[in-house]
């Protein structure tokens, strides 16, 4: 047995040597090629001096339209999908971590020298390398589908959430609704996982999550609608330079409660993660899904987990907001880690709710809740507090 | 759009059958056939006998002191409270007695053994309400009471510590010093408990009112243990036939009136301390004096027969050996608190929420290898 150590430098010392051998290769049937295909010379040298400077690479790549400024990085990496994805599988770590410190345990430890920062990579190689089981009952074509919907959803919540004045991948108007309007498609995702897998357990799970998502996406929609009042516009480059002065969450404290159970519940976190509930229905409408597919789905939530902290902090608290010595990002990022941290500390405190009570704070609580905070927005806006 | 989810064993209309168990994270080694009609279990069908071993059958073919490791099997998380009886009524048939310091060596070594099963149950019981914490932290404290419990038996948890005659060895000299202080130490960790699950006002919004058994049920099914006292009826075979040396010592009988989930979880906490209460006093009473009367040659007795019963974690563990005079016993019957506990588990199940499944299931402590042996 190798451990994940040995692994890694297993993967590295092949690299190195493919590194080392390729250029052996590829150069010189680059260079065979160049007057056959009659490719500019100096496309060849730039692309061969950008391999090792990476100023070069970034001229480069800005020429063809795929550098830091253009569209295409900005979608991919930053602050587009390859960023999300990053906070995900390091939101799933601390999570991980946290959990063990308040459970009395030590959590992941040994992949990696310092307590176990590896192991999303870990989770990724165990993943990948898991055999994909289509039950043969199962609709092909929607069990293949939904974890590549889910993926899907998740990164394009990512579209006009804007991270900070600069960095931003499309503005618009709208750019409050836009996300809202994909969440919507949320539970279509899960009753095409829970149908297709053919499972009874996985078919309560889509049942119950079908519930619980109509119930919630309400009152998370209306209690949002207050912080709309108070700033007159839905989009979220304006609601966060009005929150200069004074965060939402003091003005509209209601608000912000209401919008963090609903995050909880949209999440199917505890204690609402009743499609999921283990005892009760295996892991609902998960239950037949194995590696990479499993993977993407769980991916595809974390990115949702992400957006939703996000768009609490800018809603909520300021957003990137906050004293001039530090840049925006880094403030907007150190909201982002305390809400992430408020989103994941219920799982270490509470037991799971029942369906019907669940359905009864959702429909009896939250949503007169959230029409009682709207009316207090109107009045907050009506005598001027913000 | 082809699906077969509907269509397994259905018995149409909308009532759907799920196999819960046996390869179910909420089962153990037992499958219920539950029949849900919406959200609601309309019937509910206790599945055993998947880890069937015919331990009587077997206790046959050995002798009296290769029983006690053998019976020991069905019951390895209470280790002594499956053995203890089984020696006691062995020691009726081979005629000895252990001397007073071995039997307060046994009462100590049964109570380490229900705590230390009531504390495996309490975290599954959380993990069964999706609450990790509370499955986390008393498996981690258990470690506590296994290692005392591992000072006096030499083995984590299957001792085979009680002999006819006595126990097998004495305690080590720093053992009540030990003790008292993970005594200490476990009951603020029962305040912390309380906490965060006894008082979360969630736990209780799940358990209290759920699964209710009422006195007149309970005592026409024959429940016994804490399932009982959670309805009200405080019955303990220490109190009302005391075995080893238990009318030395005082204790309360932990009960409950409402005989729902939450009753039979609080008493299980309380009789934790009980427990500990025993032991404290225990560990006063005992004086220095051999722990073993020790029997020469193979035991064997006159031929007749036997009947103990004793308060095990889950109940009344009764035996009834029959002896021919041989040196095998001719016949031991095990009557197990959890196969008697399960019998009310329909009636309980049955018009109650699909959640609300491992919540009752899990409340009765029922114990698949015990209930099958």
């Amino acid at each position: 047995m190798e451990t994940f150590e040995e692994f890694v430098k297993r993967i590295l010392t092949i690299l190195f040597w493919f590194l080392l051998i390729s250029p052996l290769i590829i150069f010189p049937v680059l260079f065979l090629l160049i007057p056959i295909l009659g490719i500019d010379v100096t496309f060849a040298n730039e692309i061969l001096t950008a391999t090792i400077d990476p100023l070069k690479a970034i001229k480069l790549a800005d020429r063809y339209g795929v550098g830091p400024s253009s569209t295409f990085f900005k979608v991919a990496a930053f602050p587009g999908f390859t960023f999300a994805a990053l906070v995900a599988t390091l939101t799933i770590l601390y999570e991980r971590k946290l959990m063990a410190k308040a459970q009395l345990r030590v959590g992941p430890l040994y992949a990696g020298r310092f307590e176990g920062f590896l192991q999303p990579i870990a989770d990724l190689f165990k993943l990948l390398g898991k055999e994909l089981v289509v039950p043969e009952k199962a609709d092909k074509t929607f069990f293949w589908a939904a974890p590549i919907i889910s993926l899907g959803l998740g990164a394009s919540l990512l579209a006009v959430i804007p991270l900070s004045p600069t960095s931003y991948i499309a503005r618009s108007d709208f750019s409050l609704l836009i996300p809202f309007a994909i969440i919507g498609f949320s539970p279509l995702v899960v009753l095409i996982a829970a149908w297709a897998s053919s499972n009874k357990f996985a078919f309560i799970g889509g049942l119950r999550a079908l519930h619980q998502l109509a119930a919630y996406e309400i009152p998370m929609l209306i209690s949002i609608l207050g912080v709309v009042v108070l700033t007159g516009s839905f989009d979220l480059m304006k609601i966060v330079e009005a929150q200069k002065d004074v965060w939402f969450i003091f003005p509209q404290f209601l608000a912000a409660i209401i919008f963090y159970i609903t995050i909880l519940s949209e999440l199917e976190r505890i204690p609402f993660d009743l499609p999921e509930a283990e005892t009760e229905i295996v892991s609902g409408w998960l239950t037949e899904y194995t590696g990479m597919h499993f993977g993407l789905l769980q991916l595809g939530v974390y990115i949702k987990f992400y957006v939703l902290a996000l768009l609490f902090t800018l809603l909520f608290l300021g957003g990137w907001n906050g004293p001039a010595f530090l840049p925006p990002i880094v403030w907007l990022l150190t909201k982002l880690f305390f809400v992430i941290t408020m989103i994941i500390l219920p799982r270490a405190v509470l037991p799971r709710l029942r369906l019907d009570q669940l359905i009864r704070i959702g429909w009896a609580w939250l949503i007169a809740l959230s029409f009682i905070n709207l009316f207090i927005a109107v009045i907050e806006s009506s005598l001027g507090v913000i | 759009m082809q699906n077969a989810a509907m269509n397994i064993e259905d018995k149409g209309g909308d009532q759907l059958v799920l196999h819960v168990g046996p390869q179910h994270p909420g089962s153990g080694h037992f499958r219920i056939l539950v029949t849900v009609d919406g959200d609601y279990i309309v019937g509910a069908k206790p599945d055993p006998g998947y880890v069937h071993r015919g331990a009587e059958k077997m206790a046959e073919y050995r002798d009296y002191i290769q029983n006690i490791p053998h019976l020991e099997r069905p019951v390895i998380i209470d280790a002594t409270g499956v053995t203890l009886p089984y020696v006691l009524a062995a020691e009726k048939i081979i005629d000895v007695e252990a001397p007073d310091r071995a039997k307060y060596i046994r009462m100590i070594m049964a109570e380490l053994n229900r705590i230390i099963s009531h504390l495996y149950w309490l975290g599954i019981y959380g993990i069964f309400l999706g609450h990790s914490t509370m499955f986390m932290w008393p498996m981690g404290d258990r470690e506590l009471f296994i290692d005392l419990a591992e000072s006096i038996g030499g083995t984590r948890v299957t001792f085979s510590y009680v002999v006819p005659g006595g126990v097998r060895n004495d305690m080590p000299t720093n053992f009540t010093e030990r003790a008292l202080k993970t005594f200490d130490y476990f009951e603020k960790r029962i305040e912390e408990y309380k906490k965060i699950f006894f008082n979360n006002p969630l736990m209780t919004a799940r358990t209290e009112g759920i699964g209710i058994m009422t006195k007149k049920d309970a005592i026409g099914l024959g429940i016994t243990g804490s399932n009982l006292r959670a309805c009200g009826i405080d019955s303990d075979t220490r109190k009302d036939e005391p075995y080893c040396l238990y009318d030395n010592v005082d204790f309360e009988i932990p009960t409950r009136k409402e005989g729902d989930s939450y009753a039979r979880c609080i008493v299980r906490l309380e009789e934790m301390q009980q427990s500990m209460n025993i032991m404290k006093q225990v560990l006063d009473l005992m004086e220095p004096g051999p722990i073993k009367q020790v029997i020469g040659g193979v035991m064997r007795g006159e031929p007749g027969e036997a009947f103990v019963r004793t308060e095990a974690a889950r109940g009344t563990m009764f035996y009834h050996i029959v002896s021919d005079g041989e040196k095998n016993p001719y016949r031991v019957k095990i009557s197990v608190p959890s196969f008697r506990n399960i019998i009310g588990m329909t009636h309980l199940l049955v018009g109650s929420r699909l959640a609300d499944m491992p919540a009752i299931y899990w409340s009765l402590d029922y114990w698949p290898v015990e209930a099958d042996r």
